[in-house]
C-alpha cells in the first residue's frame, strides 16, 4: 500500500471489567476497501465497531483516522458514520427528516439538505417514500434508509454492524448486492461486521478472521477459504474435513512424504514440517474425489470406505461415508450434465482420493 | 349473563364512581341553603361564588402553585429519570430506591418533615415554600411515569443521532425528548392534579398569607357544606373533565 491507511489500529485492546474483550489489534485499513471483520458473537468484532464509532475508548492503544489520531473523540466529531443492526431509525421521524437528520446537525443550509436528501433518495430507491414513517416501511426498505441517513453525511469510513441480520435469506441476497453496488460507486470505506462466512466472502475486498479478542487471519476471501492458517479459521469458513498425518521425509520444493490415516500420501505446503512431526491435513468436501470401487482402479495413493448416506442440496449432493478406519468424511460433487444420477447408495464400498496439492497441512497443535 | 344484566351491572359500577359527584352537580343548582332538601332550581351559588373574593383568590394560588410545582417537578423527575436511565454512578440504586420510596411516604410525614426544616431553616411560610414542598411531592411521580416509558427506549436511537454528529444534549433534545413526550405530559398533568388537590401537605406548609383552594375548602366544610363549595366543586369538576377529553383528543388527533 502506498497511501497511508485511511483507518488504523495501533495495539488496540479492551477490557470490560476483568474480561478482556480486544487484545492488542493492529490493523491498517485502506482507502476505499471493503473490510470484513468475521468472527463468532462474542470474538469482539462489534467492539472494534464501536471503538471505530468512539462509542467505547479503548483500554490501551490507538486509533487513527486519516492520519489524525481519534482514540479520545466523542462519536459526533468523527468523520465516522454507522449503519446499526437494528437500523434504530427515529420512529417519530419521516424518512426524510431521519435522512436529513446528520445534515441539519451540521446546521447546513436548507436549499442544500434538500437537494442532498431528495438525491440521496433517489439513489436508494426510495424517491416516493420521504413523507412515510419508518414503522411503514418494509425491512428492506429500512435498511435503505439506515444506509442513506448514513453516507448522506460523506464520511470517511461507513461501518456497518450485521445490518442483514433482520432480513430473510432472499432479502438479504439482494442487499449484499446493492450495498456491494453502492459502495464501488461512492468508494467509501466500508468496515462491514458478521458472523457469516458465506456474507463476508461474497461482499469483502479483505477478511478479517477474528476468535476470543484476537485476530486470527486477514486476507483476501479466496486466501481464508483456501489457505486457512488454522484449524479455526478452516473450520470456520466452512465445511472441512481433517485427517491426521505423519511427516515421513521432507523433499526440495515444499513436497513431503507423509503417512495420512495409514496411507502413504504425497503432501505439498509452503510450511516447513520435520520429519516425524505429526500434522492436520484439511480437505475441503468439493476438493474429494469419490470412485465406486468397481469402477476402473484408480492410481494409489487413495482411501478405501463405505458410504454412509448421501444428503441432496439441489445444486450439489453431500457423500458422508466412513473410511475403514472409522474416520468419517465429508464430499460434495456437483450434478454432472453427462452423468445426472448420483449413483452411490449407502453401503457401497469406495476409493477416495484428492487433487494433489489442494491440501491444506498444518501442524497438528496448530489449533 | 343476559345482555340486560350485563347492562345493569356496568350501570351499578357507573353508579358507584359517579353517583357521588352527580349529586354535588345536583346540589350546586339547589336553592336552599342547606344540602339536606331540594329547594327548587337556582344560579344563586355560582353568583355567590363569584362574589367571595377569598376562595377565588385561593383558586387563583391553588393553580399557579400547581403549574409552577408541577412544571418544576417534570424538569426534575424527568431529567432523574433520563439520569437513572442512561448513566451508571455511584448510588444509582440507592436514588432510584430513594425515589420510590417518596412515591409510597404518607403525605402527613413528608408535611411534618418540611414544617419542621422549614422552621429549622426559619424560612417564612408562604408560596415558596408550598412550591418546594409540592415539586418534592411530584417529581417523584414524575420520575416514576417517565422512567416506565423509557424502559422500552432503543438505546440505540440516542447512540444513532450521536453518530450523526448530535451531542448528548442534542440527542436527549431530538430523540429522546419527543419519544418519551406522551410519558412526559403525563407526568405534568398527574403533578398538577396532586398538587391542586393537596390538602395535608399544604396545611402544613403555608401560612395565613397565602391560602390555597383544597385547604380553604377543608376548613369552610368543618362547619358543614355550604352550597357555594358545591358550585366551586362542580365547577373544578368540570374543568377536569375539559382536560381529559383534551387531552385524548389530542391523542387521537396525533395517531391519524
Amino acid at each position: 500500500m502506498t497511501t497511508p491507511p485511511i483507518l488504523e489500529l495501533r495495539g488496540v485492546s479492551k477490557n470490560f471489567g476483568n474480561t478482556l474483550a480486544l487484545h492488542n489489534i493492529n490493523l491498517e485499513i485502506a482507502n476505499g476497501e471493503f473490510l470484513t471483520l468475521l468472527g463468532p458473537s462474542g470474538c469482539g468484532k462489534t467492539t472494534i465497531l464501536r471503538i471505530l464509532s468512539g462509542f467505547e475508548a479503548p483500554t490501551r492503544g490507538a486509533v487513527f483516522l486519516n492520519g489524525q489520531e481519534i482514540t479520545s473523540s466523542p462519536p459526533e466529531l468523527r468523520q465516522v458514520n454507522t449503519v446499526f443492526q437494528s437500523y434504530a431509525l427515529f420512529p417519530h421521524m419521516s424518512v426524510w427528516d431521519n435522512v436529513a437528520f446528520g445534515l441539519r446537525m451540521q446546521k447546513r443550509p436548507k436549499v442544500e439538505i434538500n437537494q442532498r436528501v431528495a438525491e440521496i433518495l433517489r439513489r436508494v430507491h426510495l424517491a416516493e417514500y420521504g413523507d412515510r414513517m419508518p414503522r411503514q416501511l418494509s425491512g428492506g426498505q429500512q435498511q435503505r434508509v439506515a444506509i442513506a441517513r448514513a453516507i448522506i453525511n460523506n464520511p470517511l469510513v461507513l461501518l456497518l454492524d450485521e445490518p442483514f441480520s433482520a432480513l430473510d435469506l432472499k432479502l438479504r441476497k439482494q442487499m449484499q448486492f446493492e450495498i456491494k453496488h453502492l459502495q464501488r460507486q461512492i468508494g467509501i470505506t466500508f468496515v462491514f461486521v458478521t458472523h457469516d462466512q458465506e456474507e463476508a466472502f461474497a461482499m469483502s475486498d479483505r477478511v478479517v478472521v477474528m476468535n476470543e479478542g484476537t485476530v486470527i487471519q486477514v486476507g483476501s476471501p479466496q486466501e481464508i477459504y483456501e489457505e486457512p492458517e488454522s484449524l479455526f479459521v478452516a473450520r470456520f469458513v466452512g465445511e472441512i474435513n481433517v485427517l491426521e498425518g505423519d511427516i515421513r521425509a521432507a523433499r526440495p520444493g515444499g513436497t513431503y512424504q507423509a503417512e495420512v490415516e495409514g496411507v502413504p500420501f504425497i503432501l505439498h505446503s509452503r510450511r516447513e514440517f520435520a520429519e516425524g512431526e505429526t500434522v492436520k491435513v484439511l480437505l475441503r468436501p468439493e476438493d474429494l474425489k469419490v470412485y465406486l470401487e468397481q469402477e476402473k482402479a484408480q492410481q494409489p495413493p487413495f482411501f478405501l470406505g463405505t458410504i454412509n448416506e448421501t444428503v441432496y442440496k439441489g445444486a450439489t449432493v453431500d457423500i458422508l461415508r466412513t473410511l475403514d478406519n472409522g474416520k468419517k468424511l465429508q464430499a460434495a460433487e456437483f450434478f454432472n450434465e453427462d452423468d445426472a444420477d448420483i449413483t452411490y447408495r449407502p453401503g457401497d464400498r469406495v476409493s477416495v482420493t484428492w487433487v494433489e496439492g489442494w491440501e491444506v497441512v498444518l501442524n497438528a497443535e496448530g489449533e | 349473563m343476559g345482555a340486560w344484566s350485563k347492562r345493569l351491572y356496568i350501570f351499578l359500577v357507573y353508579c358507584f364512581f359517579y353517583l357521588p359527584l352527580l349529586a354535588m352537580f345536583l346540589y350546586s343548582f339547589n336553592a336552599a341553603k342547606y344540602t339536606t332538601a331540594w329547594g327548587g332550581f337556582s344560579l344563586k351559588w355560582y353568583a355567590a361564588l363569584l362574589r367571595n373574593n377569598g376562595l377565588l383568590d385561593a383558586a387563583l394560588n391553588s393553580f399557579l402553585v400547581a403549574v409552577c410545582a408541577a412544571s418544576l417537578a417534570t424538569l426534575l423527575g424527568g431529567l432523574a429519570a433520563v439520569c437513572l436511565k442512561r448513566y451508571s454512578f455511584p448510588g444509582r440504586r440507592a436514588l432510584f430506591i430513594g425515589i420510590l420510596l417518596l412515591t409510597v411516604s404518607p403525605d402527613i410525614v413528608m408535611g411534618i418533615s418540611f414544617l419542621i426544616l422549614f422552621i429549622a431553616c426559619s424560612v417564612q411560610l408562604g408560596f415558596l415554600t408550598l412550591l418546594v414542598a409540592h415539586t418534592a411531592l411530584c417529581a417523584p411521580f414524575v420520575a416514576v411515569t417517565v422512567l416506565a416509558r423509557l424502559e422500552e427506549f432503543d438505546e440505540y436511537l440516542i447512540e444513532a443521532a450521536r453518530d450523526l454528529g448530535a451531542s448528548e444534549a442534542k440527542a436527549l433534545l431530538h430523540v429522546l425528548l419527543p419519544l418519551s413526550a406522551p410519558a412526559v405530559a403525563a407526568g405534568w398533568l398527574l403533578s398538577f392534579t396532586l398538587s391542586m388537590d393537596d390538602v395535608l401537605i399544604s396545611t402544613f406548609v403555608t401560612g395565613p398569607s397565602f391560602e390555597v383552594l383544597p385547604v380553604r375548602i377543608y376548613s369552610m366544610v368543618r362547619l358543614g357544606v355550604k352550597p357555594d363549595v358545591n358550585a366551586l366543586s362542580a365547577i373544578m369538576f368540570a374543568l377536569t373533565l375539559s382536560l381529559v377529553l383534551l387531552a385524548q383528543v389530542i391523542t387521537q388527533l396525533r395517531r391519524k
